[in-house]
């Protein structure tokens, strides 16, 4: 098999942008991470988004053939690939695009993940989102998304001590690290006290404990390990990979305070990459609410089970603590397009590892992660990245 | 949503039918054709099994943001509860104060209607949960 790097990064401002079509993203961010890579549009060998649902965002499905349209290459014919895997299917399609090079099939794909999630309404958006839960069992009972996670949160306050602070603590540090960066949707610092007093959505959790509804777009174009210093001088290089999934139904999992698809995932990726946890000095966390950040960092082995919250509330987690985990704002304050979620990550974390984060950079940053949900766990992907050097 | 996909879960979602495993004698619910634990040793082997309807409350939470069918009920209580069989179901749980509502309380089945669907208004009927008598 051969090995993997990543040439080039894109990706589009975050937020509410109506201004902008679900194509227009796409194109953006894909455009921008050829261009970053420095490779004319003939080298691309095949295209693969990640996207949770155009089809009810925006009517629009057959999106990657749309995107490459678009982009410019309708005449060059390429294979168009869409992921779907709830919130996880960008971090899917760096997978298959990964597979589909390491395999000797292709030697440059681009990678895009883009959702436009704000042309219709904040309700009918948290529908759309809850259909990556169990329909016929969950939902049909009145389980909302959010809900699922508050039951999460409620058991893991039970069982570990976890409190309604040390949740906020998680809001509280995405946004300081969002305030750093010129493309998230929230740039402004919050306080423990404004997560506290937020209206509620679903107890224990409140509106700063969600992420919000978001429109963007993010590429990344990969290419073959021998290939890569043709194009750049600082390849990062995808050093491993793991997907895990899981009983769809939140209720139907071995426990709720644990991911077993995260636990196995990160396992899969850390022993393909020859790495501990203890090795990552960066890392991107699914964080779409706070209390997924807190069962992430524990069940990816950066801190203990049940010391999630302590860690965070501790700043062990904050930017240059012992691991900075969502130094982009996560998904929380970079802001949430979910089909982009997964390339968005790996974007920040090759930026930290080239050393281009600027005032959010990572001192000594050599190994990176990402981690990314689909649902609410019933897919989980985490890849690792390390300098080409 | 079509009427046939409420009117094909009817056993399950009026009556608590689900499955039993022949060969490791776990149940599941809703009904499965495969036990997840056995795989292919439980083919051909899984029995329909009717749950007693009680458990307890193994983690709760309060909507207050709710779909479009639920709005007219919010806020509501929300519970994954483990039954007596030792599998886990979700559901609301009605007929308790918001602030008694707890990890561990005993509750049961009770049967109420679930919601409306589309123009026509079919209503859907399901189980909910209530603390024990
Ligand atoms: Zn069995």
């Amino acid at each position: 098999m051969r090995e993997v790097s990543v040439i080039g990064v894109g990706e589009t401002q975050f937020g509410e942008l109506w201004d902008k079509s679900f194509r227009e993203l796409g194109i953006e961010a894909g455009l921008r991470a050829i261009q970053d890579a420095e490779i004319a549009a003939e080298n691309v060998d095949a295209i693969y988004v990640g996207n949770m649902s155009a089809g009810k965002f925006i009517d629009q499905e057959h999106v990657a053939a749309l995107v490459a349209d678009y982009a410019g290459l309708a005449d060059q014919h390429l294979p168009t690939i869409r992921v779907e895997g709830g919130g996880a299917c960008g971090a899917i399609a760096i997978q298959q695009a990964a597979m589909a090079i390491a395999s000797g099939v292709h030697d440059i794909v681009v990678v895009g993940g883009a959702e436009k999630m704000t042309d219709v309404g904040d309700v009918e958006a948290a529908r759309i989102l809850s259909s990556t839960t169990d329909q016929e069992w969950e939902s049909v009972f009145g389980a909302t998304f959010a809900g699922l996670f508050a039951m999460m949160a409620r058991r893991h306050m039970f069982e570990y001590g976890t409190t309604r602070e040390q949740l906020a603590a998680v809001a509280v540090k995405n946004h300081k690290h969002g305030a750093l960066n010129p493309v998230a949707q929230f740039q402004k610092e919050i306080t423990v006290e404004m997560v506290l007093g937020a209206p509620r959505v679903a107890e224990p959790l409140g509106v700063f404990d969600c992420a919000p509804l978001s429109d963007g777009a993010a590429a990344l174009v990969l290419c073959s390990r021998d290939k890569a210093r043709k194009f750049t001088d600082t390849p990062i290089d995808l050093i491993g990979t793991g997907q895990a999934s899981d009983f769809l139904a939140v209720h139907d999992r071995r426990e709720l305070t644990t991911m077993d698809a995260t636990v196995i995932a990160g396992k899969r990726a850390f022993h393909a990459a020859r790495k501990t946890p203890n090795d990552v000095k960066v890392a991107e966390v699914h964080d779409n609410f706070t209390i997924s950040e807190i069962m992430a960092i524990e069940d990816l082995r950066f801190v203990p089970k049940g010391k999630g919250g302590f860690a965070t509330e501790d700043g062990e987690t904050a930017l240059n603590a012992r691991v900075s985990v969502n130094t982009s704002g996560g998904l929380k304050a970079r802001g949430y397009p979910v089909g982009a979620t997964g390339v968005a990550q790996a974007v920040e974390i090759v930026r930290q590892l080239r050393g281009e984060a600027g005032k959010r950079q990572v001192t000594d940053a050599g190994l990176g992660l990402t981690h990314t949900l689909g649902g609410t766990g019933g897919t989980a992907v985490v890849h690792l990245f390390a300098r080409g050097d | 949503m079509a009427i046939p996909r409420f009117w094909r879960e009817i056993p399950s979602r009026y009556n608590l039918v689900g499955s039993k495993c022949g060969n490791c004698g776990t149940l599941d619910f809703p009904p499965r054709l495969v036990c997840p634990r056995c795989g292919r040793r439980s083919m051909g082997k899984m029995e329909r099994r009717k749950l007693a309807g009680r458990g307890t409350v193994v983690s709760y939470t309060i909507i207050h943001d709710a779909p479009k069918d639920f709005d007219m009920m919010k806020p509501y209580v929300l519970a994954i509860v483990e039954m007596e069989e030792g599998l886990r179901m979700t559901s609301q749980v009605i007929d308790v104060e918001l602030g008694d509502i707890k990890i561990g309380m005993p509750v049961e089945v009770a049967f109420r209607k679930l919601g409306e669907e589309g123009e026509a208004g079919v209503i859907h009927y399901g189980y909910k949960f209530r603390p024990a008598r």
